[in-house]
């Protein structure tokens, strides 16, 4: 078929359309967003799956994991952090088994160019003891994306797709393959492997781990995992995984003799291959993009005595960030190159910053007015582009930790005495993770004031739909049980400063729990609407 | 032959319309390619940055390696400055001159202009100017774009092919707009290189 310019999500999402998808969910997070948002514009075409943003990650997994007992084949995808929200059914359905082939495509974000940690996914299906596929490039991506779906149902479990964000995040061309119809007549799931009662579980778990071996011969046989042992690079080893290959190859073209290297692209990590290759050598390097993982692993199994090995743990590569090729070239011995330099002036950074006309620029004016007489009080904050309100100017919030958490957050605080004691989240965040700690401060009629910035959309990862927005949102709030007279909305705009002002106050004075939205397009969302007549 | 362009800008300014042309571009004429970008805030205003390369060999990173590349393509001029280490000695600077001041501490124009001017190889496009002509500031990307065709390693014919079909949605004024914007890029680069 002909070569296609694609980003590596859309790479992982197109693979799954043509290995015969019948539904997939996700939550909004850069670097895994493209992959749903190509999925859906796939479907404008008519295709007969479904693509759906879900109100959070978990519950993402658990609707793939419903189509999967059903028989049909499912895609669930987030960043990295979304699998800490879908830890609970990720490493329950590696117990239950897959039944349809079900795939969960993670993109990692070492550098954190857009996430709050650089957690690195493999350790995850270690956990859950399921196959890792890690992509060095998009035709790989596409490649393992599709055989994803097949391991998945040959063995009977999840499969996981590992993503780095260069390569989520980077384009190139990619040639398809023909298209595999979707599963038909596929009998459901079996009740006693998916009722996990403890007498099931422990069968099935052990179903799981009895796996094992069949799952590490798959990994030793895959071409993905490639031993390429050089008669003259003698002494010096290399074992890399994923884009840090792609960095390898780059680099070793300068090197005087082509070390032996094992390539790793899938786990169980390929043990079998390591020790085809440790006789060879005294020294290994290990290059992989996140923990040192791999490192670990062969310091941990493996008979290495009089080698010596290096990697993230010695030092020989940074412990943290992303790497590059020139971080790799060095770790190899390579000289360092350069380019130009500045010389004569300071580089002014140009850091993020709020849109001009954003809503949030306005309410956080008036909340910080509003709180001048209290300096004592604290404003908790979630995940959004609201959390550029952290920055000068405003400097209008002090934390900001995971989805959800400013609101469970600000009732701690609250029970720990500050007052008073602020939560600003967003709409689409209040829908994903901010609902049940608001039940539980509204249980505890806890004296705190929750800002929800209603901006209808999911802003910050490229405007997707919101889920708590609007009217319906109002009405969910009075069905939580917040008093009416203790619910007001704002309309963040520099002419209702005053006003705005005073409603802050007032509910910030108010002992017991308020909940202020404030409600305004954001701007961006408003531009595409207007560009696209729909 | 393998070409490395450091891709640069200010969120908003469409610099991953630059990088669509030139991706597509390349495809068209046989070449490998690949073109990791930074994307995920959707505020403006926060630098933008790509790396694209292009080769008739298969090309293994995404990432170019410092003092490899042998364009810095800018569409903002202290943008151009944050990259310069990625650029070989004897690389080139396609760099508008036209400056997005959004931060307080933005340095004195002509002291960034005279760092670009260091470069063996430089071309400073007034892009706001050419583009307004063109028929839209917005435009600007497009008029960078077409200076730096004067030294890619990419058919004139190509660029416009893509230009065409990046726009298409949005009406024949906007595409032939783009068009112009790209041709008055061209000429301005090329008329700055015979002084
Ligand atoms: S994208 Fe929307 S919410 Fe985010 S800063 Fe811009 S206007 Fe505000």
């Amino acid at each position: 078929m002909e070569k296609i310019v694609l980003l590596g999500d859309e790479a992982v999402a197109l693979a799954a359309v043509q290995a015969g998808l019948s539904a997939a969910y996700s939550y909004p997070g850069t670097p895994a967003s493209e992959i749903m948002e190509y999925l859906l514009r796939l479907s404008e075409g008519g295709k007969n799956y479904r693509a759906e943003w879900s109100v959070n990650e978990k519950v993402a997994y658990e609707e793939a994991l419903g189509v999967s007992f059903a028989g049909k084949r499912a895609m669930v995808s987030f960043k990295h952090v979304g699998l800490n929200v879908a830890a609970d059914p990720f490493i329950n359905s590696a117990i239950t088994g897959a039944n349809g082939g079900l795939v969960v495509v993670v993109a990692d974000d070492p550098g954190m160019h857009s996430s709050q940690n650089e957690q690195d996914s493999r350790y995850y299906a270690d956990f859950a003891r399921i196959i890792c596929l890690e992509p060095t490039n998009h035709q790989e991506a596409y490649d393992m994306t599709r055989e994803a779906f097949d391991l998945s149902e040959r063995f009977g479990i999840p499969v996981m797709v590992r993503l780095v964000t260069r390569l989520a995040h980077s384009r190139s061309s990619v040639e398809p393959r023909e298209p595999r119809p979707q599963n038909e007549g596929r009998p459901y799931g079996n009740a006693q492997d998916w009722t996990l009662l403890p007498a099931n579980a422990r069968r099935r778990f052990k179903v799981l781990l009895d796996h094992q071996n069949s799952l590490q011969e798959y990994s030793e046989e895959t071409n993905y995992n490639q031993l390429v042992l050089s008669s003259k690079g003698k002494k010096f080893g290399v074992v890399v995984s994923g884009i840090a290959y792609n960095y390898f190859k780059e680099v070793s073209a300068y090197l005087p003799l082509e070390p032996s290297y094992l390539k790793v692209s899938t786990y169980p990590f390929p043990v079998k291959k390591l020790h085809q290759l440790l006789p060879m050598v005294d020294e290994i390097l290990v290059i992989e993009e996140g923990y040192p993982f791999i490192e670990r692993f062969i310091r941990g199994v493996s008979d290495i005595s009089g080698k010596t090995i290096r990697g993230k743990l010695d030092g020989s590569l940074p412990p943290s960030g992303e790497l590059t090729p020139d971080l790799v070239a060095k770790a190899l011995g390579l000289p360092e190159r350069v380019g130009l330099k500045v010389t004569d002036i300071k580089l002014a950074n140009r850091p993020p910053q709020l849109c001009s006309g954003c809503p949030h620029i306005d309410t956080y004016k008036a909340l910080n007015e509003a709180l001048r007489e209290f300096p004592r009080g604290n404003v908790f904050s979630d995940i959004g582009c609201y959390t550029l309100g952290a920055l000068p100017p405003f400097q209008a919030i002090k934390t900001c930790v995971c989805m959800g958490a400013s609101i469970s957050m600000a009732k701690g605080g609250a029970d720990a005495g500050i007052y008073p004691s602020v939560a600003v989240i967003g709409d689409s965040t209040f829908a994903h993770s901010g609902i049940t700690p608001l039940l539980d401060a509204v249980y505890s009629n806890t004296n705190m004031t929750v800002i929800i910035l209603d901006n209808g959309t999911v802003a910050m990862t490229g405007t997707q739909p919101s889920f708590g927005t609007g009217e319906p949102l109002d009405r969910l709030l009075i069905g939580l049980g917040i008093d009416k007279n203790h619910l007001k909305v704002i309309v963040p705009l520099p002419r209702n400063h005053q006003e705005n002002v005073k409603i802050i106050k007032e509910e910030l004075d108010y002992e017991g729990i308020s909940v202020i939205i404030a409600r305004r397009e954001c701007i961006q969302s408003l531009g595409e609407k207007k560009r696209s007549p729909k | 032959m393998k070409y490395d362009i450091i891709l640069a800008g200010v969120g908003g300014q469409g610099i991953l319309s630059i990088a669509f042309v030139l991706d597509n571009a390349a495809l068209e004429e046989g070449l490998f390619f690949k073109q990791a970008e930074v994307h995920g805030m959707s505020q403006r205003g926060g630098a933008v940055q790509s790396h694209l390369r292009l080769s008739d060999k298969l090309i293994y990173s995404d990432l170019i390696p410092l003092g490899q590349a042998e364009m810095i393509l800018s569409v903002e001029p202290l943008e151009t400055l944050r990259y310069l280490e990625y650029l070989r000695p004897e690389g080139v600077i396609v760099s508008s001159s036209t400056p997005y001041t959004n931060i307080p501490d933005y340095p004195p124009l002509e002291e960034v202009c005279r760092e670009i001017k260091k470069a063996p190889v430089h071309v400073l496009i007034e892009s706001e100017k050419l583009a307004k002509e063109a028929g839209s500031a917005k435009a600007q990307n497009m008029v960078m774009l077409g200076a730096a065709s004067i030294f890619l390693p990419l058919k004139e014919e190509s660029l416009k092919k893509y230009i065409q079909i990046l726009f298409e949605r949005r009406g024949d004024q906007i595409i032939q707009t783009n068009l112009k914007a790209l041709d008055l890029g061209r000429q301005a680069a090329l008329a700055s290189r015979r002084e």
